[in-house]
């Protein structure tokens, strides 16, 4: 034990305690068991509520022998019982007692110890574990490495009311990933765990609901089992909603409104319940009950209409700031997908405004009068800011009408300025969906986007940042960048084409597509400065590179990005001129690849915008092989394929009379002449001949305007 | 509440009278504080308080507009027939739209009476309302603020008053849209608001069911006033306020004379019991006597025990003389019943009354549930072991008491019942076929006695009166002894059902002159101290007895009704501590009848958490 003191802090510490510890621990090694028995339990006696008197017997090494006597089978049940209330005891001091605990092998002896038949002993041991297990410093992955644990844990169950206790606590705390849903699930925890819903044990009833959460979220397996089923002949989803009544307890109404949002998320209730529907539904799954016995599920809407309200209710001033923290963020996911559930959530209880609340912490009374209550309000200011913004990102994500509600919050727009250069990367990510949420509105971009110049700490934000808050930011940044939004010149000038162009080169396929995306949007109508910048910026190299990216997405914001660049006719020239053989090679090899008729039609647009050039139709004209994938795509069985190859052919023919054309005019009409004959002969009139029939009436209509020009 | 709501509104439709009967159910159980005989409830527009422009059609619950509705001038209200109670603690009514007319310039809200009504809700002094235009609250100004939604035709808007902290917030199709406005005036009315042609809505007072769950709400504001309640701070005075609540078992129990629970109460609380043992078996075994219907023994050990007391207060000697003719009538009373029964034993008239415990002023059948189908339990509260042990020491003193008192009368039961009485604790009621086996006739007279007067106890609305028994079965103490009065049994053809005096021709001569005798007291009293209304219709309506031939099928009958006993017994209880200079209630009675005002006190001065601390949320 000596060695033990080498540790220099302790030294002085010691010194003066170690003599009343020393003799706790001494006490452990006596050979009569008796007097072991009876110094552990004084040392019990001595733990108890006392931290210091905690780490001194864990310093002087009362651990290891405590498990040793507590795994020796020559110990009597008394003996091991004591071990265990002893260290379950160690357990609730600090952060540092459980890693010394943990380091010393103290879970799987406890686990060893739960195969003991004595019932007594089992609690201790699964009280200790328990402490243990709920601290965030244990790897929960100590539960699964043993894959009998579990198993064994459900049989345990049934036990007693402590057990049951202490077992589901421990499954609410461990449950941290899918793996261990699926651990937990197929060793039985539903059917285990769902008839201490309506047990009368208060602790156990809300440790099973916490079980049920976490079991639930994003897991639609789970979800799925869940409907079903049944409590005493109850839906456990109308066992939720009971739990969910105002009288109940906020913690139970926040877990079962949890449970439910799990449930909704993951598709296993329907998210609406507008009566209407629901009958008409209700008929048609009677129906298929009767035929295949089917589940339920969808049979029981109301809940997430119940839960939201609830959810709404917990973001409330009177409730305790981690409560409305989780309320909000429960809300926010629950309601993401669903823009109906949004509206309902922006009337009711003045939501929008009361998350405004969330901002106001550390109040400034706070900091005066009472120094704990400050300290517990700097604690929870980023949560509850965070989850404020989150909130605000689903509830303005679809309408309209919320958004412009949002942005009239006060100072809303200046506290999403603040947000984007908060320290915490939370609520960064959290202020950065907020605008990104709300830069879908066209009218907020022209207005309050434009007034509060978020663009700034937008693009400071994008200078370095991890992925997703890159993500978000360069997606709002997109927004920014469209044609009508005032930010738009601001943001050129400070240099984003070099910051998009290096998004493109990214690893993520999601920072690829945004960047790609914001230089499609910039490129749209722009100057011819602009669009040789980013031509220049991005290199041709980098850009058929991205016609070949493995993600649509990326390659039909390209070829957006080519068509927008390519559209009045100086520009068109200027970059056919300089880039015309590799364009024309890229749009030949992807007509020619395996690809969606939406990429397909976004390259035939771009080579009708080809074709709108005037030296650039050259490149066409001269290139049978094109002409005749042109033409076979104006035979093409979708429409949208033969509108745009019909565009292109007619932009070929056009007859050019407009001012651009004056100076040179017989050339221009002389060129138009013989591109007209050479389609002529290459079947071209009897194609659109037979369009002007198509019923389609655009397509009808754009053949008719071709075959005009030959009449011309 | 029924009649109250028939007197109000015409009735005829079948229909219409389910949904009025519906309607007093919600409300009953929506607010059960209120008091509609003093506070009536809201439960249509009011034809009387409404400007011209409106209409009102079906029950007076649907609005029309019928005005120009060119400008706001034309603006029209109707108010309700009551003003929200604040015992409602909670009010909530819902109004569903129609149709919005021309504009839907509709107004929903809440006014004082008085309020122009040729205005929308909101716009003037205590006034307030919700308007569907632009979704606007408008708080007694012209002015809204921004609210909520607009609302329009097919949408149900809800409107809840909260008197417990005065505000109001509105629902619309069983959303809650959040507080609208504080600092409510009471004794607002509900009111509609219309503005152009076409406007058209239809209120919910509750005739159906609302869109908005308004139980969710209120059981949410019950479990907050009910936490408020239960953490109620009490400080340094735990110790102190644990003394008080167990002098208040205590006093109760011995109030009642639940003699050996109170003992064994007092020794585990290691408390005081004020009177002494014998004190309180004495009257416990009076009013035994009295619920047994054997007035005539009462009186007689009351004036031996207590021998002034009776003299002291001739109205309560008239009630019980009163009261024991009747008992005669019933043929219960030992100085006819012995004259036809042989084994008086059997004469145990009130096989109910172990189970039977006090009744509250509220009359809460529940509370009584468990004494009443367990007839043969002694009430459960003293373990049998227990009372055995105590009942024994109890029996010996009283033994030794009485003995002293043996002198004065040969009549009293002392020495056989201490006998008994410790024998007795776990013995319970059903001992007494047994015991009346004795006989093949009477066992069948006995018997039907037995079923006859066998009721259920906690039916009967109580009165302030607190009946009690012990934990003891009387039927052991209380065997009279025949030779007392038992001369000459003729014994004649006893005929099967209730008879008068038991059917016995003695017996009947015998009440007959004590009815003469009643007569001649009353004479008597009316000479000493004046004439006596209420005596001389307790003396009309026992002799009243003898004009039907089946007294217990009459007008009067209800008399017989051994429940009637317990007001009497109570009385005289209350009357012997009060000569014993004891307090005539018990301090938890008369705790629980103050609680019981207080909360009624609230509502008058407009308390609403009343509504979600009344007396019986807590007596279970």
């Amino acid at each position: 034990m000596a060695c033990l003191l080498e540790a220099p802090l302790r030294i002085s510490v010691l010194s003066e305690v170690t003599a009343t510890s020393r003799h706790y621990v001494d006490r452990l090694f006596d050979p009569d068991p008796q007097k072991v028995l009876q110094g552990v339990i004084d040392m019990k006696n001595a733990v108890i509520g006392n931290n210091k008197q905690k780490a001194n017997l864990i310093v002087l090494g009362a651990v290891p022998r405590l498990l040793y006597l507590l795994q020796q089978s020559s110990s009597s049940p008394e003996l091991r019982t004591e071990c265990a209330v002893v260290l379950g005891s160690l357990a609730m001091g600090t952060e540092n007692n459980i890693k010394s605990l943990v380091d010393c092998h103290i879970i799987p002896a406890l686990l060893q110890g739960l195969l003991c038949p004595d019932l007594i002993f089992i609690e201790a041991c699964l009280r200790c574990l328990r402490t243990v297990f709920i601290s965030p410093v244990t790897p929960v992955q100590l539960l699964y490495t043993d894959p009998t644990v579990i198993p064994h844990l459900m049989s345990l169950l049934s036990r007693s009311q402590r057990t049951q206790e202490y077992i589901t606590q421990i499954f609410s705390h461990c449950c941290k990933t899918p793996e261990h849903q699926t651990v937990l699930f197929s060793h039985g925890a539903i059917q285990n765990i769902a008839p201490l819903l309506i047990y009368h044990s208060y602790k156990v009833r809300m440790q099973a609901l916490k079980c049920f959460s976490v079991l639930a979220y994003e897991n639609t397996q789970v979800s799925m089992t869940l409907v079903n089923v049944l409590v005493e002949g109850e839906l456990l989803s109308q066992v939720f909603v009971r739990m969910m009544q105002r009288d109940q307890p906020i913690e139970m109404q926040l877990t079962a409104a949890k449970c439910l949002t799990y449930m909704c998320r993951a598709g296993a209730i329907r998210t609406d319940d507008s009566c209407v529907v629901l009958k008409v539904r209700l008929s048609a799954d009677l129906f298929t009950l009767i035929i295949v016995g089917a589940s339920l599920s969808n049979v029981a809407p109301s809940s997430p209409t119940q839960a939201l309200p609830c959810l709404v209710r917990m973001c409330s001033k009177e409730h305790l700031l981690e409560e409305r923290v989780e309320g909000a963020e429960t809300l926010a996911y629950l309601m993401e997908p669903d823009v109906e559930l949004q509206r309902i959530a922006s009337t009711t209880d003045h939501l929008v405004a009361m998350l405004a609340d969330y901002f106001k912490y550390p109040s400034s009374v706070s900091a005066i009068n009472d120094i704990k209550r400050l300290d517990h309000d700097l604690k929870h200011a980023h949560e509850l800011r965070q989850a404020a913004f989150k909130l605000y990102a689903s509830l303005g994500s679809n309408d309209e009408d919320i958004r412009k509600k949002i942005t009239e919050t006060e100072n809303m727009m200046d506290r999403i300025v603040s947000g984007l250069s908060e320290s915490s990367i939370k609520v960064r990510l959290a202020a950065v969906r907020c605008l990104h949420s709300l830069s879908r509105s066209v009218q907020q971009l022209r207005t309050s986007f434009h007034d509060h110049a978020v663009w700034k700490p937008l693009m400071k934000l994008l200078q370095n940042a991890p992925d997703e808050v890159l993500v978000m930011a360069s997606s709002t940044l997109c927004n920014l960048l469209l044609e009508f939004s005032p930010s738009k010149e601001p943001i050129l000038e400070s240099g984003v084409i070099e910051l998009l162009c290096g998004l493109t080169q990214s690893d993520s396929p999601a920072l690829r597509v945004n960047g790609i995306w914001a230089l499609m949007n910039m490129a749209f109508q722009a100057d011819q400065k602009v669009k040789v910048e980013i031509v220049r910026s991005l290199g041709t190299e980098q850009l058929f590179r991205l016609l070949s990216d493995p993600d649509s997405n990326v390659l039909m914001k390209t070829l957006g990005l080519l068509r927008n660049l390519l559209s009045t006719r100086t520009h068109i020239d200027q970059i056919m001129s300089s880039h015309g053989k590799q364009i024309m090679q890229a749009v030949t090899l992807i007509l020619e690849a395996e690809h969606s008729i939406e990429v397909k039609e976004q390259t035939l647009c771009i080579l009708a915008n080809i074709a709108d050039g005037n030296a650039a139709k050259e490149l066409i004209m001269t290139n049978d092989d094109m002409l005749q994938k042109i033409k076979h795509y104006m035979g093409h069985s979708n429409v949208k394929l033969q509108l745009a190859a019909t565009f292109c052919i007619s932009n070929l023919i056009w007859n050019e009379e407009d001012v651009q054309a004056v100076v040179n005019s017989d050339c221009a009409h002389k060129g138009s002449q013989e591109r007209q004959d050479k389609l002529r002969e290459m079947g071209f009139v009897d194609v659109l001949h037979k369009l002007t029939q198509a019923s389609d009436p655009n397509l009808c209509d754009r053949a008719k305007t071709a075959m005009q020009q030959y009449l011309a | 509440m029924a009649e109250l709501a028939a007197g109000i509104l015409p009735s005829g439709d079948p229909a219409f009278n389910y949904q009025e009967h519906e309607l007093n159910e919600r409300l009953k159980h929506l607010y059960p504080a209120v008091n509609e005989e003093e506070t009536p409830l809201p439960r249509s527009w009011s034809p009387k308080d409404k400007y011209s422009y409106i209409g009102l059609s079906q029950n007076n619950l649907r609005v029309h507009y019928k005005g120009h509705g060119k400008n706001h001038k034309d603006a029209a209200s109707v108010r309700a027939t009551h003003p929200i109670p604040a015992a409602c603690g909670i009010y909530y009514f819902e109004v569903k739209i129609v149709s919005k007319g021309r504009d839907g310039y509709m107004g929903i809200g809440l006014s004082a009476q008085g309020v122009n009504m040729n205005r929308l809700p909101g716009w003037d002094k205590h006034s307030y309302g919700y308007h569907g235009d632009d979704g606007h609250s408008f708080c007694s100004s012209g002015t809204g603020q921004p609210y909520g939604p607009t609302f329009t035709t097919g949408d149900v808007i809800g409107c809840c008053v909260n008197l417990i902290n005065n505000t109001c917030f509105y629902t619309k199709n069983g959303i809650s849209l959040g507080v609208a406005f504080t600092d409510l005036p009471p004794n607002l009315y509900p009111t509609v608001g219309l503005q152009t042609p076409g406007e058209i809505v239809d209120a919910n007072f509750g005739q159906q069911p609302f869109v908005f769950d308004i139980e969710d709400y209120m059981s949410e504001w019950r479990a907050k006033i009910h936490g408020m309640i239960a953490r109620f701070p009490i400080g340094e005075r735990l110790g102190e306020w644990q003394v008080v609540l167990q002098n208040m078992v205590s006093s109760y129990l011995v109030h009642h004379g639940y003699c050996a629970t109170a003992t064994a109460f007092a020794r585990a609380t290691e408390t005081l019991i004020q009177e002494d043992q014998t004190s309180i078996k004495n009257r416990q075994r009076i009013q035994k006597l009295v619920l047994a219907g054997r007035v005539g023994e009462a009186i007689e050990a009351t004036q031996q025990l207590y021998p002034t007391l009776l003299e002291h207060n001739p109205n309560l000697l008239f009630m019980l003389k009163c009261r024991q003719f009747v008992e005669m009538v019933n043929g219960t009373d030992s100085e006819v019943c012995c004259l036809s029964v042989r084994s008086p034993k059997s004469q145990d008239s009130y096989p109910g009354s172990p189970g039977l415990t006090p009744r509250h002023a509220a009359g809460n059948a529940h509370l009584h549930a468990a004494g009443a189908d367990s007839p043969t339990c002694s009430n459960g509260v003293t373990p049998p072991a227990k009372s055995k042990s105590h009942g024994f020491t109890g029996g010996v003193k009283y033994a030794s008491v009485s003995s002293s008192s043996a002198s004065a009368s040969s009549s009293t039961s002392s020495s056989p019942s201490s006998v008994n009485y410790s024998e007795s604790n776990s013995s319970d009621s059903t001992k007494s076929q047994p015991h009346s086996a004795n006989s093949t006739q009477e066992t069948s007279d006995s018997e039907m006695d037995v079923e006859a007067e066998h009721y259920t106890n906690g039916v009967v609305e109580g009165s302030s009166a607190r009946i009690m028994n012990g934990t003891y079965k009387h039927e052991e103490i209380l065997q009279p002894d025949d030779n007392s009065i038992g001369n000459g049994v003729t014994n004649d053809s006893c005929s099967n059902g209730r008879q008068l005096c038991g059917g016995n021709q003695a017996a009947t001569e015998r009440m007959i002159q004590f009815g003469r005798e009643l007569q001649m007291l009353n004479e008597q009293l009316c000479r000493e101290y004046g004439k006596n209304t209420t005596h001389k219709k307790m003396l009309q309506d026992a002799f009243s007895l003898l004009a039907y031939s089946d007294p217990w099928n009459c007008p009067v009958g209800q008399q017989l009704d051994p429940t009637q006993r317990e007001s009497l017994c109570s009385a005289l209880n209350s009357a012997i501590l009060v000569s014993q200079n004891l307090p005539k209630q018990p301090p938890l009675m008369l705790a629980l009848g103050q609680a019981t005002e207080c909360v009624q006190l609230m509502a008058r001065v407009r308390s609403g958490s009343c509504s979600f601390a009344r007396v019986d949320n807590f007596l279970h």
